[in-house]
This record gives C-alpha cells, sequence and structure tokens, in this order.
C-alpha cells in the first residue's frame, strides 16, 4: 500500500536513540508509580481473597490476610443465589443489541450527515442529535419510565434501545469526524461502477470505518454493560434484571455472609475484566483514538 | 440483512455515469434520509417528546396515576422551599466540583509520571486503566466493606480510636467517600485524555528547556501544563457533567444516608417514581436540566477564551 522511505519513517530518529534512554530510566519515579497501583489492585485484593473465605473467616478481623482454607463453594452458593446464568445472558443481550445498535444507527447516521452537510435538513439534525449530550438521563427517566412501560419495552429490550439513543451523540461525534477525512474520490469510482448509496456504504464506507467501530463498539459495550440506572428504573421484572441490578436486589440476602456476597461481586466483575486482560492492547488503542478525536 | 431490499427500491441506473457536477446539483439520494431517519426517530420519540410531555406534567398535580388538574408554577415554587431539594442540589453539586478537581488532579499527575522514561511503561498503564471497566455499583460495594469493616477494624488493630468508626455512617464526612470511589473510577477517562495531550507534545520542547536549564517543575509550569490547558478543559467538562448525575456509586456505597446527607440530583428525582410526587420531581428534573445546560454554556463560553494551540 504505501511506499516505505526510510528517511521518513516516523519511529527511525527514536530507534536510533532508544539505547541511550535506556541508561536514564527515572527509578524513583517507576517506584512511585508502582506504589501507586496499590490504589487500583487492593479493592480488587479484597474482592478476590473474601471470595475465597469460609463465612467465619469472612466475618472476623481486617479481611486483609489470605483465605485459608480456600471455600470455592461460595461461588456455588453466589452462582444459585443470584441466578448468575439468567442474569448474565440478560446483560449480555443488551450489550451485544446495544453495541451493534448504536455502530450501526451511529455510522449510517454520521455518513449521511457527512455527505450532505452541505443541506440544511442535515446540518440541523447533526446539532439536534448532538444536543442529546445536554440531557442527562435522570431528566427524562420519570416520563420515560413511563412511555416504556406503556409500549410494552420495561424489559431488557427498551434498556438496549436508551442505550442505543443515549450513545448517538458520542458517537456521532467521532464518526463524522473520521468521516471527514475519507476522500469523496473512493465512493467516486464505487458509483461510477454503478454502486447504490446503500451499497457504497456497507462496501466501501463501513469496512473504512473499522477503527471507529472499534472505538465506538468499546465504549458501547463498557456502558451497557457497566449501567446501573437505566436497567434499575427501566426493567420492571426483577427476574429480568442486569447483573450490576442483581447486585443490589441480593444485597439483603447477602447481609453478613461477605464471603458470598463478594464472590458474587466478582463474578459480575470477571467478563469486562477478563476481556480487558486478554485484549488490553487493543482495548488501549481504541479507546485512545476516541480521546484524540 | 435489509440490503437487498433497499436496493431494489432504487431504479435501475442508466448506462451513461452522472457526471460529477450533475451529481452534487441533483436532490439528496434517497437512501440518505432513510439512513437518517433511525436516528432522528429514536431521538425524536424517547427524548424531545418524551421530555416534552414530562415538562407539561411538572405543570400539574400529577401523583404518577390518577387525576391531575393544572397548578401552574406551584411546583416550582414550593422546590425552592423545600429542604430535601435544595440539600440534595447543593451537595450535589460540591461533590462534582470536589471531584472533578481530584480526578483532574490525579490523572494529570499520572499521565506526567507514565509519559516519563519509566519502566513497565505498558503494564503500568495496564493497571491504572482497570478501573475503567469495572461496574461503578459493584466496586461501591466492594468499598462499602473497605470503608465500613475493614477500615475501621485495621484502625483497631493500630490503635488509631479517630479511625474506628466507619466514614459512611459520619453525617459530615460521608461525601468523601462518594468522592474516592468516584475519583477511583472516572480517573482513566480523565488519564487516557491526558497521556494523548502528552504524546502531542514534541520532545523537541523538552529538550530545548532543559539545554536551557528549566528545571522539572519549571518544565512543568512553563511547557506541560500551558499546552495541555486544552485537555484540562476537555477533562473539566466531561467530568463536571457527569458527575452531576451521579446515582450508582452513592446507591452502593451509602444509598443517599446517612439522613439524607448525600442524596444526589439525580437520587431525589428518582424518588418521583414512589411518593406520589411525580409531577413535583418532574419539575425537578426540569430545574436540574436548566442547570445543566447553563453549566455546559458557560463552560462553552469559557473554553473559546482559553484554547491554546501549538
Amino acid at each position: 500500500m504505501t511506499t516505505i522511505d526510510p528517511t521518513v519513517t516516523p519511529g527511525a530518529s527514536e530507534h536510533i536513540k532508544a539505547p541511550k534512554e535506556e541508561h536514564r530510566i527515572n527509578w524513583l519515579q517507576t517506584g512511585l508509580l508502582v506504589l501507586g497501583t496499590l490504589a487500583v489492585l487492593v479493592p480488587i485484593y479484597f474482592a478476590i481473597t473474601m471470595s475465597l473465605k469460609t463465612g467465619r473467616q469472612a466475618a472476623s478481623g481486617t479481611g486483609l490476610d489470605w483465605p485459608s482454607p480456600f471455600e470455592f463453594g461460595n461461588f456455588r452458593a453466589a452462582w444459585e443465589l443470584t441466578h448468575f446464568p439468567r442474569a448474565f445472558a440478560v446483560s449480555l443481550s443488551i450489550s451485544v443489541l446495544a453495541v451493534a445498535g448504536q455502530l450501526i444507527v451511529s455510522s449510517l447516521a454520521a455518513y449521511a450527515i457527512a455527505r450532505n452537510w452541505h443541506r440544511r435538513l442535515f446540518r440541523w439534525s447533526y446539532f439536534y442529535l448532538l444536543a442529546a449530550m445536554f440531557i442527562p438521563f435522570p431528566v427524562v427517566a420519570l416520563p420515560q419510565v413511563k412511555l416504556t412501560s406503556m409500549v410494552g419495552l420495561d424489559n431488557p429490550l427498551g434498556v438496549a434501545v436508551l442505550h442505543i439513543l443515549f450513545g448517538i451523540s458520542f458517537n456521532l461525534l467521532l464518526y463524522t469526524a473520521f468521516l471527514r477525512s475519507v476522500p469523496y474520490e473512493l465512493e467516486e469510482s464505487a458509483r461510477i461502477d454503478g454502486c447504490t448509496t446503500w451499497q457504497t456504504f456497507w462496501k466501501i464506507i463501513f469496512p473504512l470505518l473499522a477503527p471507529m467501530n472499534a472505538t465506538v463498539g468499546i465504549f458501547a459495550f463498557l456502558m451497557s454493560w457497566n449501567d446501573f440506572m437505566m436497567p434499575s428504573l427501566i426493567i420492571g421484572d426483577p427476574s429480568l434484571q442486569t447483573l450490576p441490578v442483581v447486585q443490589k436486589i441480593f444485597q439483603l440476602k447477602f447481609s453478613s455472609n461477605y464471603n458470598v456476597a463478594f464472590a458474587s461481586y466478582l463474578m459480575a466483575m470477571a467478563p469486562t475484566l477478563l476481556a480487558y486482560l486478554f485484549a488490553q492492547r487493543w482495548v488501549m488503542s481504541g479507546v485512545t483514538r476516541g480521546a484524540i478525536k | 440483512m435489509s440490503a437487498p431490499a433497499a436496493i431494489r427500491t432504487r431504479p435501475a441506473r442508466s448506462t451513461a455515469p452522472p457526471s460529477p457536477a450533475t451529481a452534487r446539483r441533483r436532490r439528496a439520494d434517497r437512501t440518505y434520509y432513510l439512513m437518517l431517519v433511525p436516528a432522528v426517530l429514536l431521538f425524536t420519540v424517547f427524548i424531545s417528546l418524551t421530555g416534552l410531555v414530562g415538562m407539561f406534567y411538572s405543570l400539574t398535580n400529577y401523583a404518577g396515576f390518577g387525576d391531575w388538574k393544572f397548578i401552574g408554577l406551584r411546583n416550582y415554587t414550593s422546590m425552592l422551599g423545600d429542604p430535601r431539594i435544595l440539600e440534595s442540589y447543593g451537595f450535589t453539586i460540591w461533590f462534582a466540583v470536589v471531584t472533578t478537581v481530584v480526578v483532574n488532579a490525579v490523572a494529570l499527575l499520572l499521565a506526567i509520571g507514565l509519559n516519563g522514561r519509566i519502566k513497565w511503561k505498558t503494564g503500568l498503564r495496564g493497571i491504572y486503566f482497570i478501573p475503567m471497566v469495572i461496574s461503578g455499583i459493584v466496586i461501591a460495594y466492594v468499598f462499602n466493606y473497605l470503608f465500613s469493616t475493614a477500615a475501621p477494624a485495621l484502625a483497631t488493630q493500630l490503635g488509631w480510636t479517630a479511625g474506628q468508626s466507619s466514614i459512611l455512617a459520619n453525617e459530615n464526612w460521608a461525601w468523601v467517600a462518594v468522592v474516592i470511589v468516584t475519583a477511583w473510577q472516572a480517573t482513566p477517562s480523565a488519564l487516557i485524555i491526558y497521556l494523548a495531550g502528552l504524546m502531542a507534545i514534541p520532545k523537541e520542547v523538552y529538550e530545548a528547556a532543559e539545554l536551557d536549564g528549566a528545571g522539572g517543575w519549571r518544565r512543568f509550569r512553563s511547557i506541560t501544563f500551558p499546552l495541555l490547558i486544552g485537555y484540562v478543559v476537555i477533562n473539566t467538562i466531561l467530568g463536571f457533567k457527569g458527575f452531576l448525575n451521579a446515582y450508582d456509586i452513592i446507591v452502593g456505597l451509602t444509598n443517599g444516608g446517612p439522613g439524607t446527607a448525600t442524596m444526589s440530583v439525580a437520587m431525589t428525582i428518582f424518588s418521583g417514581f414512589d411518593g406520589g410526587e411525580y409531577a413535583f420531581q418532574m419539575a425537578n428534573a426540569v430545574v436540574f436540566f436548566v442547570f445543566t445546560v447553563a453549566v455546559s454554556l458557560l463552560q462553552l463560553l469559557f473554553v473559546r477564551n482559553r484554547e491554546v494551540n501549538l
């Protein structure tokens, strides 16, 4: 694709410098930063160790001690008490719908707007949709709950719809910024070959948007999976609640069984945490792209 | 899935391709309108119309069910005399301001640290980003245990009397716990933006400053901070707006307590579901909306005068 010219390769000059910088590692700074990770790791340490303790050990002391003996039964207890598989399935379906919906609805709208910027209707739609950024969910929550229950959307599907909707303005910003940098000539040639607008979008534009799709997808997934506010208010049937909401519902049943409660918390955290650990590089580059735009 | 159907709706193309000039002058392809429809429709039905209906109810005495009649602005005037409402605004604004400052200070410090000549750069960044992927209410429950059980137990062991009672049960200091957990979760997003900003500063600028004999603090004050001010503004705006909606972390930590010491505006609004206060809390929501917009506009105005470019 691109021609490789060693004199202009961006990383080249840094490569030459690299060995020199290796000697100048600031160990004090490194040490302080390592120490700082305790703020992140201590709560996670507690979540893991508490979930492996026996009820008696969990109820005593500072909780800092290492579990002995290991009690893996906590996970089964939490699994059954919170109906984990069901809550997990609900959370996953909402997140999948929300991610797919946000990708499709926002990229379509962004493409239509970016290619018709000179038309007033499209320009106004852009600002109209962007205005959603100024409307936090609590402002419209009361009538929205009434509306969703009126039209039979007081269920996970309704939550997915709202997640799609509340993501549009941010996604639109990302997509239109990206689309402005896509040369029109790419589409022109597809059109000359007889592609319709719809085909041009799916065959040329959507694949080109891949890096932005990754960014939008990551944000949409995290927002949807971890949301507590919307599902807790919108979903009427407690047996169709998401993982975060289930933690609240069973708070009373956990009472002082910290070990079972923490096993449940850990299982609720695990999916995103594991996904992050395995796809860390990919997630970070996606998220950073969102920050720069 | 629906692609073939959409393709069929278009008339067959003439063999001669339209010249670019006529293509540009032509009416917009109908497909473009169809692409825009889902987003605009969703927005209109679920936000614009719903919001207007809510606004309408704020002028009534609707309890959430049954009959209602117009009562004009009475909901709004009685809001002003309701200490519960005023306190929730007081708490929420104070909380949002403090959290914004804490998050920005910590994130900026971490960003500078993580951008320096350190070992294990990727690994350390990876750890500091973890809080971003964890659900707010779940981590709030974990911290709830830390604050209410682990910390007092540790204080007892160390013989530190002041720390032996839970901060969550203290009416005057429970908000600090809410700030800590919110900052814990919100710092990574600010950190990402600061790191992106730092990477945009060319290394040569620092090298030149170093040659001129500028020390660490001097370099921060005269180069890093001025060049990052745009990012500080972005983080302040995004953070503050988000913190105003504080809800799930408070539910997991204090549930608004002790008493109503940590009731956020969002929590008071949601209380309209069960107290027969539907219309009253709708008025609260309208005021909250006006407040949010006013804050955003003020911030945008401020940004306009402050933008620094390289």
